[in-house]
């Protein structure tokens, strides 16, 4: 190695020198170094779950299928029309919805909980690189998997189900949205873990049952009135129906309910992830 | 200007550990620093401080000017850092791992890929570009923790035991790497250390903490010049049966032929020789008992802890 060091030192010394000498005479362009430093880690989020795809692209699509399976073909046959639609188009919304909430969620929550564990975060906390962007960029890495995820499920469903988005925007704006809430909510769940238990614990116990409760199976207007209004606190009631509005055009709840309900948690969210980094709670000492 | 100014800086860990008690601490531009300490002084702490790892209690720190808390972003794009642990993603391969910081700090793609070429090159490791780092050795660990470290051209780099683990001809080749860096590029270096005679061959100026405080500091040269004696070993073609009577110095036996001698400051080799072949006894060959930094800061650091001379 000292061989290769001294046999360079000379031919690149110059030009070395100049990057040095220009890259400090210019102020810092804080702009142009977020987009770049958002653009890399957008970049390594989506390599880490490509990488991993068959962890993490294979068992939910893997999942969905099931589930259209069962309980859309197999015991769907035998239920009666839901709100007007066959079961198995009634739940198709619903289960693609499921994809984008645990895909999204799981991608932040293991990717940022991982960059502490292994202490890889300090690239980013050493680097002029703002706290905006870090949170930004790994949403848009969780909204990356979550909605692939969604749109292989939506994909494999044709072969369920002859659904066609009635409003697509609504559809498209839903589940971009609802992506967007949970991988705020899996990077706060990174920020607070402090062992491998810590990250499954939200999805497993909290965001698996709230969904099952949340209508993707059965219309909310099928239940009693105490139930009915239970539900009503129930969050994923407004995506699930907000989602299935725009595939079916029919829904539980109000559209700008759904949409209203969604942005209020991108905001509360947001706001909190930001605060966290800030302090650097959980990250730094 | 300084390359780093800290003023007053303290550090409790959870209310009770108090890891610094307000030290001071001015770095030239372009010097060549070693700041010493025994395990637990507090070294990490404060690199950990400078660099955004760890928030302060107390105190105020300027890179270049740039303070940490008002220029945040100024300060750390003049930083490059390589911390005593590993701290990279062990899955992602060496060259990912260098693009992505290189990404961080805001340098586009085409630039990233050519620096990045060149330090793995420099530090020996593009024939390893496409390994994971986990399948590194730990001395490649080290060097890529280098390499990530320069891809933004930092004029400031500190390095927290960059050679813990390192072997020798490694070793040599990292300190040809820094000094060439120091001289040719003017980057400014601090290191920490535990090996002094790493620090006596590299550096200008040095700190010694102690407990969270400096304890000494100054041109390596000088504190060099205020040790109050040398220890040496002398091998000899046979030694007496009893150690030598040879004021001003004091010898001890060690084994049949090999002896140990403090030489005080002040007095030369020449007067010790003079004295031993008027005894007869024959020296074969002599060397530092240890590295002469090391005595000096083994006797400060034993005063301060007051279990010894
Ligand atoms: N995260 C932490 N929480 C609590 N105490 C800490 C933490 N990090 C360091 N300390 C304490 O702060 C003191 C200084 O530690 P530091 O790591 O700065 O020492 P150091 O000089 O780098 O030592 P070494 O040479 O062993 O690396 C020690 O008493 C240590 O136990
Ligand atoms: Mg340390």
């Amino acid at each position: 190695m000292s061989q290769t060091i001294r046999n360079e030192a000379s031919e690149d010394a110059v030009s070395l020198t100049d990057t040095t000498a220009q890259a400090h005479a210019e102020p810092l362009d804080l702009m142009a170094i977020n987009r770049i430093a958002f653009q890399t880690i957008v970049r390594k989020e989506i390599r880490r779950f490509a990488r991993i795809w068959v962890q993490t692209i294979v068992p939910p699509s893997i999942n969905a299928v099931l589930y259209m399976l069962i309980f859309g073909s197999l015991i769907g046959s035998r239920i009666s029309d839901m709100d007007g639609f066959r079961y198995i188009d009634f739940i198709v919304p619903g289960i693609i919805m499921m994809a984008v909430i645990i895909n999204s969620y799981s991608n932040v929550v293991s990717s940022f909980f991982s960059s502490k564990m292994q202490n890889y975060i300090e690239e980013l906390l050493v680097s002029p690189v703002s706290n905006l962007t870090i949170v930004i960029g790994y949403v848009c890495g969780g909204m990356a998997r979550g909605l692939l995820v969604g749109s292989l499920v939506a994909l494999v469903s044709l072969f369920f189900s002859e659904i066609r988005p009635v409003h697509p925007l609504v559809t498209i704006s839903v589940a971009v949205l609802t992506s967007m809430m949970f991988s705020l909510g899996g990077l706060i769940n990174a920020v607070f873990a402090k062992s491998f238990d810590d990250i499954s614990i939200v999805p497993n116990f909290i965001l698996t049952p709230l969904t099952y409760l949340g209508g993707v199976f059965y219309s909310i207007s099928m239940l009693p009135p105490v139930w009915q209004t239970l539900s009503m606190f129930n969050p994923m009631l407004y995506m699930i129906n907000g989602f299935r509005y725009g595939i079916l055009g029919t829904s539980d709840i109000p559209i700008w309910t759904s949409f209203l309900v969604i942005l209020i948690f991108i905001a509360l969210l947001g706001t909190i992830a930001m605060t966290l980094l800030n302090r650097g709670t959980g990250i730094k000492h | 200007m300084n390359a780093l100014s800290i003023a007053g800086l303290s550090k409790t860990y959870g209310g009770n550990v108090h890891a610094l008690k307000g030290i001071d601490l001015d770095v030239p531009d372009g010097d060549f620093f070693a700041l010493l300490g025994p395990n637990g002084a507090g070294k990490s702490t404060a690199i950990g401080i400078i660099s955004a790892l760890v928030n302060k209690t107390a105190g105020k720190v300027e890179v270049f000017g740039h303070d940490i808390d008002q220029e945040p972003e100024a300060a750390k794009a003049s930083i490059g850092l390589v911390p005593q642990e590993f701290n990279f993603n062990v899955f992602e391969p060496v060259l990912p791992t260098v693009l992505n910081v290189a990404g961080y700090n805001g340098i586009s793609r085409k630039v990233a890929l050519t620096r990045a070429e060149y330090y793995l090159k420099k530090l020996d490791l593009w024939d390893k570009r496409k390994t994971a780092s986990r399948q590194l050795s730990g001395g490649m660990k080290r060097r890529l923790m280098i390499a990530r470290a320069l891809v933004h051209e930092p004029r400031l780099l500190i390095l927290d035991e960059p050679t813990a683990g390192v072997d020798l001809e490694i070793r040599r080749s990292m300190w040809e790497f820094l000094t060439e860096l120091n001289e040719q590029h003017g980057t400014t270096i601090i290191l920490t250390t535990h090996y002094l005679e790493e620090a006596e061959a590299l550096c200008r100026n040095v700190a010694i903490i102690d407990g969270g405080e400096i304890v000494e500091r100054g041109a390596v040269s000088q504190l060099l010049s205020r040790s109050m004696q040398e220890t040496f070993v002398l091998d000899t073609r046979g030694n007496p049966d009893v150690a030598p009577e040879l004021p001003p110095f004091t010898l001890r036996l060690r084994t049949e032929n090999r002896m140990e001698v403090d030489v005080p400051h002040g007095h030369t080799i020449n007067e010790l020789f003079q004295g031993l072949s008027g005894q007869g006894i024959e020296i074969t060959s002599l060397r530092n008992k240890t590295n002469r930094l090391e005595e000096f800061f083994l006797r400060l650091v034993k005063r301060k802890t007051g279990d010894g001379a």
